[in-house]
């Protein structure tokens, strides 16, 4: 009996000391977030004075600041745009590609596909050099256009690998099914083939919008002017040279991050499992 | 038929294939013939001058080395002690436990964020100005006083702020490749380890361990390969190079390219980076392999 009692003592140690180690490391990764968002309604006065976690008075009117003397909004409608057709021309010009490779025959269709996978793992740390050049001979640079393209281009061969390999399981049926009924490749392609890959259409989409959403390096170089800039080049702007504006950088980190947090919490399950299959099956 | 069949296949290719051209074989085959020029990216005159960018790397450029060992540095760090905690909290939710979804959750939430918003954001939470900084009011609050620093202006502090800050961007992600390797590994191995009497430690030690070892060696090629190339952190952490003390490869590239407008330089430090990147994963599949040899 006393066996009993000492087994189930030791089990509730034993959780609360799990649950200790993984809450304290929930605050330290919430922490820093929340004083974000709430140093954000602050003012430049009351930010270093007021050291409570929740602000005395809520300064809502540093995100109309932001957001409209600082030209946030329209560099918030760029990352939109950016991202849009990023991952669109990403889902149309990797799903045929993929689609090809996986179900037609056509001389020198391994060749191309293996140029592809060895482009996923060869690293180019300095391909921003050779592409600031080739934007600047093609005169896309400083161009939504430019910067769009070069961004297609990153995400292309992690997505046709995750769609080829998605077809080549299709069963051959369904195709022929669908040539039956008289429709071209084109159309089974459409009504077909990516129909049924919308799961793995959703992969494609969200981790491509992650990536083009948070990328960097590429827009860094690209654009010069100001109003063809996404988020994360902008927020530069609210780090003066000499005062930094900080309720008003707060406000910008904010709205670069929330949607993408926001957002991330509806598809946690897919964000999630794309991940951990990803890992095991890589 | 033939023919045309053949042409519609292409014209399924023809995109992807066109787009990869222009933007990755064409970038990637420049970068390789700049290396052996010194241009200025404007002048549309080159001076052809062999391997001297290459010598300059490797005897004249210490800026160049300190980067890398600053990389070096913060990878250490991430694979130890960020990886570390990663498979410990992973270990800890490995199990019938309450919440495990939400912290789940939570732990990828820094992962998704940009590197630019984690550095400022933490900047701005451990800059110097005395009410703001977390860190230190946490410090003061334990009855640390002594311990209280300007951690970001600090040339000793610098570079491991920034290795934690990394650290604490990318632990969940370690976190979740770890608990899905975890969950892999039967129940049954687990039961029958603990009838014949083995405690937490033992079957840890003599089953968890053996068996997660291709998830570690995965986990620890990818953080080698995303530690050493990130820099974006660092312009959002601590604004640049800072005298050297922060720099790492990609940002002398950068610096290269846009500070001292010196593109076949830059070119030839990007291709020196990469093969080093390429020597590392084929040094760590190798110690896979034998390390899988070893278990069988």
């Amino acid at each position: 009996m006393k066996n009993a009692i000492y087994y189930k003592t030791k089990k509730i140690t034993i959780n609360t000391l799990i649950h200790l180690f993984l809450l304290s490391v929930t605050v330290a990764c919430l922490y820093p977030l929340l004083w974000m968002v709430l140093a954000s309604l602050k003012t430049q006065e009351t930010i270093f004075s007021d050291i409570s976690l929740i602000p005395r008075q809520f300064h809502f009117e540093n995100y109309i600041h932001a957001w409209k003397e600082g030209g946030f909004g329209r560099n918030f409608l760029n990352s939109i745009f950016y991202t849009t057709s990023v991952v669109a021309g990403i889902l149309l010009v990797s799903s045929l590609a993929a689609y090809a490779f996986s179900r037609m025959r056509f001389p020198g269709r391994n060749i191309l596909f293996i140029i592809f996978m060895a482009a996923m793992m060869i690293p180019i740390p300095g391909s921003f050099v050779a592409l600031y050049v080739l934007l600047n001979k093609l005169h896309l640079r400083d161009t939504p256009l430019g910067y769009i393209l070069c961004m297609i281009n990153v995400g292309l061969a992690t997505s046709i690998f995750l769609l080829k390999t998605f077809f080549d399981k299709m069963p051959q049926e369904l195709e022929d099914a669908g040539r039956m009924d008289g429709c071209s490749k084109l159309g089974i392609w459409w009504h077909v083939a990516l129909p049924l890959a919308r799961p793995v259409l959703a992969v494609v989409v969200v981790f491509n919008a992650l990536n083009v959403w948070n990328e960097y390096i590429l827009a860094l170089i690209i654009f010069d002017s100001k109003h063809f800039m996404p988020l994360q080049v902008a927020l530069q702007k609210f780090q003066g040279e000499f005062v930094t504006n900080y309720p008003l950088l707060m406000a910008g980190l904010t709205i670069t991050a929330l949607p993408i947090i926001v957002v991330y919490i509806f598809i946690q399950k897919y964000i999630i499992r794309g991940v951990t299959e990803g890992a095991i099956v890589g | 038929m033939k023919i045309k069949d053949t042409l519609e296949s292409y014209a399924f290719v023809l995109p992807a294939v066109a787009i990869f051209t222009i933007f990755y074989i064409v970038p990637f085959i420049w970068v390789l013939r700049l290396g052996m020029f010194d241009w200025d990216g404007i002048l549309p005159t080159k001076a052809f001058i062999g391997f001297d960018n290459f010598k300059e790397i490797f005897t004249l450029d210490k800026s160049w080395w300190q980067a890398i060992r600053n990389a070096g540095y913060i990878t250490l760090i991430a694979l130890t002690f960020q990886n570390a905690l990663a498979f410990l909290l992973a270990w800890a939710c490995d199990r019938q436990i309450r919440m495990k979804n939400w912290y789940m959750v939570i732990f990828f939430i820094p992962p998704i964020l940009s590197e630019i918003v984690v550095g400022m954001a933490w900047r701005f939470i451990i800059n110097d100005v005395d009410g703001a900084n977390i860190v230190n009011r946490l410090l003061l609050g334990l009855g640390l006083p002594q311990l209280v620093h300007s951690w970001l202006n600090d040339p000793n502090t610098v570079l491991t702020t920034v290795a934690l800050v990394h650290s604490w961007k990318g632990f969940g992600w370690g976190f979740l490749i770890f608990l899905a390797g975890l969950q892999t590994i039967p129940r049954e191995l687990y039961e029958v380890a603990r009838v014949d009497g083995a405690n937490a430690w033992q079957s840890l030690r003599s089953i968890t361990l053996p068996l997660m070892v291709p998830v570690v060696v995965l986990v620890a090629i990818l953080t080698i390969l995303g530690t050493m190339q990130a820099f974006a952190l660092i312009i959002g952490l601590v604004g640049g190079e800072m005298a050297g003390h922060t720099s790492v490869p990609v940002l002398r590239i950068l610096a290269s390219m846009r500070g001292s407008s010196r593109f076949g330089y830059a070119c030839a430090q990007s291709i020196s980076f990469g093969m080093i990147l390429v020597a590392m994963s084929f040094i760590q599949y190798g110690c896979f392999k034998k390390a899988r040899q070893g278990l069988n």
